[in-house]
């Protein structure tokens, strides 16, 4: 089963902080991470990626999509 | 599915800018802006509130075209990279209150974090203590921020209404470039002596800004993300580029004769103390004035220059917090709050506590 993360419309670093309490037990797998803004894309991305995360994103409804997967 | 790409969210694209800016704001110094003052947000806020009349020290009033021309750059950004989206509701009035903290905080240092490594980079060593309280004050926000800390979420909503900030900037860039003077009593108002008194030209002042605004926008430059984001998770992206704008202003203060260092300048011929511009020597306020801004910063998400360039950008809750800081430095300048006058000690207790009372009423359990 995917793990949601809903980030939209949280201040920094709030979206970076809920992406990074997701992933912290898994192993691998994939995690959609939804934020609102190309800033909150770069800096999940940033992030995950530092952990090992292959991370690709789309914009959905005014919304952007995050992937995450290992 | 696309990639995160772009050479501004690159580690090189942030230190180029990082430099870039450094190499910008002494370059304003030496144009004409007060010393170690070539980009301060809340100095120029102030500065601002002074040219409107809203507080009545005589030597701070100037409406200094860098702060609306940071706000537009931004917005010019985001509208150019299609980025521009009006968003606000996670706790308007919080973060007014917010940008007030932060700004008295800021005038007990007398300088915004911007300024705090400017001051650095110009050999005022008193920053060293500014910039200590400043990590202290974004380490407590960080403790808050694991426990849960949290203002709620904005919405979106009509594009429309995230023209009302570039409106007010776009109208303050006009005023100073008309500058009205309607004599005594009347707007505008404009420092004869002081740090109100000295700028740059104002055409170069607002080029060099709108330049800064649309290149921080692209990289999402912050002064206190870059210390959070360290003491967070060991992430140092927005650190190089603030320690690249301290190493190129270093090196254009060098180049420019601009570099003294020491907690003072020596004394003048009848045996007075010269203090650093803009600056005294009161190291218990330079630290706590710091850490009251520091923490007021990370609870709201972004130093002072980040607060202007997400307002610019359409985030309405930021723009609130700007007018916060607006306020702020004409509370501070009334009430006798500024630097080292009589009343900074007690606000600067004060506003901790209040501060702090604000990090533990926005913990959320559960969720976060």
């Amino acid at each position: 089963m995917t793990k949601t993360v809903d980030a939209r419309g949280l201040s920094c670093p709030q979206p970076v902080i809920m992406t990074r309490k997701a992933v912290k037990d898994l192993d691998g797998g994939e995690v959609t991470v939804l934020v609102d803004t190309m800033t909150q894309v770069q800096n999940v991305s940033r992030s995950a990626q530092k952990l090992g995360w292959d991370v690709s994103f789309e914009e959905k409804n005014e919304a952007f999509e995050l992937l995450l997967k290992k | 599915m696309s990639k995160v790409t772009g050479f501004f969210a690159t580690r090189w694209g942030i230190i180029l800018v990082g430099a870039l800016i450094g190499v910008l704001a002494v370059t304003l110094q030496k144009l004409g802006n007060p010393g170690n003052m070539g980009i301060c947000m809340a100095c120029f806020e102030r500065d601002i509130t002074g040219a409107l009349g809203m507080h009545r020290a005589a030597i701070v009033q100037y409406l200094r075209p860098e702060i609306p021309a940071f706000l537009l750059g931004s917005f010019i950004a985001a509208i150019a990279f299609r980025e521009f989206r009006f968003r606000s509701g996670s706790a308007p009035i919080v973060r007014f209150f917010l940008g007030m903290t932060a700004m008295i905080g800021a005038l007990v240092f007398l300088g915004c974090p911007w300024r705090a490594m400017l001051r650095l980079a110009g050999g005022d060593w008193n920053a060293i203590v500014g910039i200590v309280g400043l990590v202290i004050g974004v380490g407590v926000g960080v403790l808050f921020l694991k426990k849960g800390f949290s203002l709620g979420r904005a919405h979106p909503e009509r594009a429309g209404f995230g023209l009302m900030m570039p409106f007010i900037m776009l109208a303050l860039l006009f005023l100073a470039v008309i500058y009205p003077n309607y004599g005594e009593s009347a707007a505008l108002f404009r420092s004869e002596s002081g740090p109100g008194s000295m700028n740059a030209p104002v055409l170069i002042s607002i080029g060099i800004a709108l330049l800064v605004g649309f290149l921080a926008q692209r990289t999402r430059f912050c002064t206190m993300g870059a210390v959070r984001d360290v003491l967070l998770m060991r992430d140092f992206h927005l650190l190089s580029g603030v320690i690249a704008l301290v190493a190129a202003a270093f090196v254009m203060n060098l180049v420019f004769g601009q570099f003294h260092p020491g907690f003072t300048r020596g004394l003048d011929a009848a045996g007075e103390v010269i203090a650093q511009p803009a600056a005294h020597t009161n190291q218990l306020l330079n630290f706590g004035g710091m850490v009251l801004a520091g923490l007021s910063f990370a609870l709201a998400g972004g130093c002072p220059g980040r607060q202007i360039f997400l307002a610019g950008e359409g985030d309405g809750d930021a723009g609130v917090f700007v007018l916060g800081m607006f306020t702020g430095s004409a509370v501070a300048h009334n009430f006798l709050m500024v630097g080292t006058q009589p009343n900074a000690p007690l606000i600067v207790g004060v506003g901790l506590v209040f501060v702090l009372l604000v990090g533990f009423v926005s913990l959320e359990r559960g969720e976060a």
